[in-house]
């Protein structure tokens, strides 16, 4: 009997091995490629400020008197709705009674990229109501 | 013997004595300079492309450069752009907020005084047609320093990115404090207003500036080098 479960279990991991597990980063790749021109624009425009790990520690945001938002905090951004976010993109942080160290990017991002940028936000901050 | 080594020696300093001749601009700027800039207007001005530019483009050189400062700053370059072109490919993570990965950054190729001298001519000759810049539109009046500064910094947040001295500022944009004699006062106004009818993907946003706001940052930026204040 445990010579069986033994076989049998050997059996499962060897399935896993060969169907399962080399199926996840394909999986992985293709919910990043969901996000995929968002993550490109996010990375030009924004971790100059908002940092490589979208953290608010952006290569600038040591010589700011207002830190940049942590993208990555849930907390943070939870409370946010999506119109709030897509609304500061296009229109700068004055916008939403916040910085003027936040520019309005509505000028060089169109209406579908700053709503591809919005959810690319919600995956990071992997937070709020309305994700 | 004798006569051999007069020989070669005479080759030599005729080689090196020879004065590079003004059509050479254009050979040592194909030669040495378009593996990294674009020297003619490129038909992909994407955001693609933005990410596989190694200098930034040169193709309005002369809508932008002051001569004199080219031919000095082409034999002893120095950093303008201190995270480099473009900044995100030269960034990384540090303990506190991210940092300039230094290892990735090349200095800038150092060309002889003749050399500099004629691509810096050459450079100037390269204006683009579809009026990039508004010529005439600085009109050079002084701006006060602390006024232009606050605005600068606080009011118009330019300093986030930008430097307008050493070590204060922000890092992912050019510095400033030399811009005075880098750059045409009509390109600082140019670019100022709208960064990307000049570089179509850059990653500057386009601020709504009054046309007072235009006139005195431009004129706080071109005040800043050489204490000309």
């Amino acid at each position: 009997m445990d010579v069986k479960k033994t076989v049998l279990g050997a059996l499962l991991i060897g399935f896993a091995s060969i169907f399962i597990i080399p199926a996840l980063p394909a999986m992985a790749a293709s919910d990043n490629n969901q996000y995929q021109h968002a993550e490109r624009l996010y990375d030009t425009y924004c971790t100059q400020c908002h940092g490589v790990n979208r953290d608010g520690n952006g290569i600038n945001s040591t010589n700011m008197s207002v830190q940049p938002r942590d993208h990555s905090d849930p907390k943070g951004m939870g409370d946010i709705p999506n119109s709030e976010i897509a609304e500061v993109i296009k229109k700068g942080g004055l916008a939403a009674n916040k910085s003027v160290l936040m520019p309005a990017w509505g000028d060089i991002l169109n209406d579908e990229e700053i709503k591809e940028l919005t959810a690319y936000l919600r995956h990071v901050c992997q937070c709020g109501s309305d994700q | 013997m004798k006569r051999q080594i007069f020989i070669a020696a005479s080759i030599s300093l005729f080689t090196t004595a020879t004065p590079v001749l003004a059509e050479d601009g254009d050979s040592i700027l194909n030669s040495k300079c378009s593996g990294c800039h674009a020297l003619t207007k490129p038909d992909d001005l994407s955001l693609d492309r933005l990410w596989e530019r190694k200098g930034p483009d040169l193709f309005y050189a002369g809508d932008k450069f002051n001569k004199p400062w080219l031919v000095q700053w082409l034999q002893a370059p120095v950093p303008i752009r201190p995270a480099g072109e473009f900044y995100r490919k030269y960034v990384k993570p540090g303990e506190k907020s991210d940092i300039i990965d230094s290892s990735k950054l090349k200095p800038h190729p150092k060309l002889s005084q003749s050399e500099a001298e004629v691509v810096a001519d050459t450079l100037m000759t390269l204006t683009d047609s579809s009026n990039l810049i508004e010529k005439g539109k600085f009109k050079g009046e002084k701006v006060s320093a602390s006024m232009g500064r606050m605005f600068f910094t606080k009011l118009r947040g330019c300093a986030a990115c930008h430097s307008d001295s050493p070590g204060k500022g922000g890092l992912s944009a050019p510095e400033l404090y030399t811009a005075g004699s880098r750059l045409q006062p009509d390109y600082i106004y140019s670019y100022t207003k709208h960064p990307q009818k000049i570089d179509p993907a850059v990653w500057m946003p386009r601020l709504e500036l009054s046309e007072q706001d235009l006139q005195r940052l431009t004129g706080y930026i071109v005040q800043l080098d050489a204490g000309r204040d």
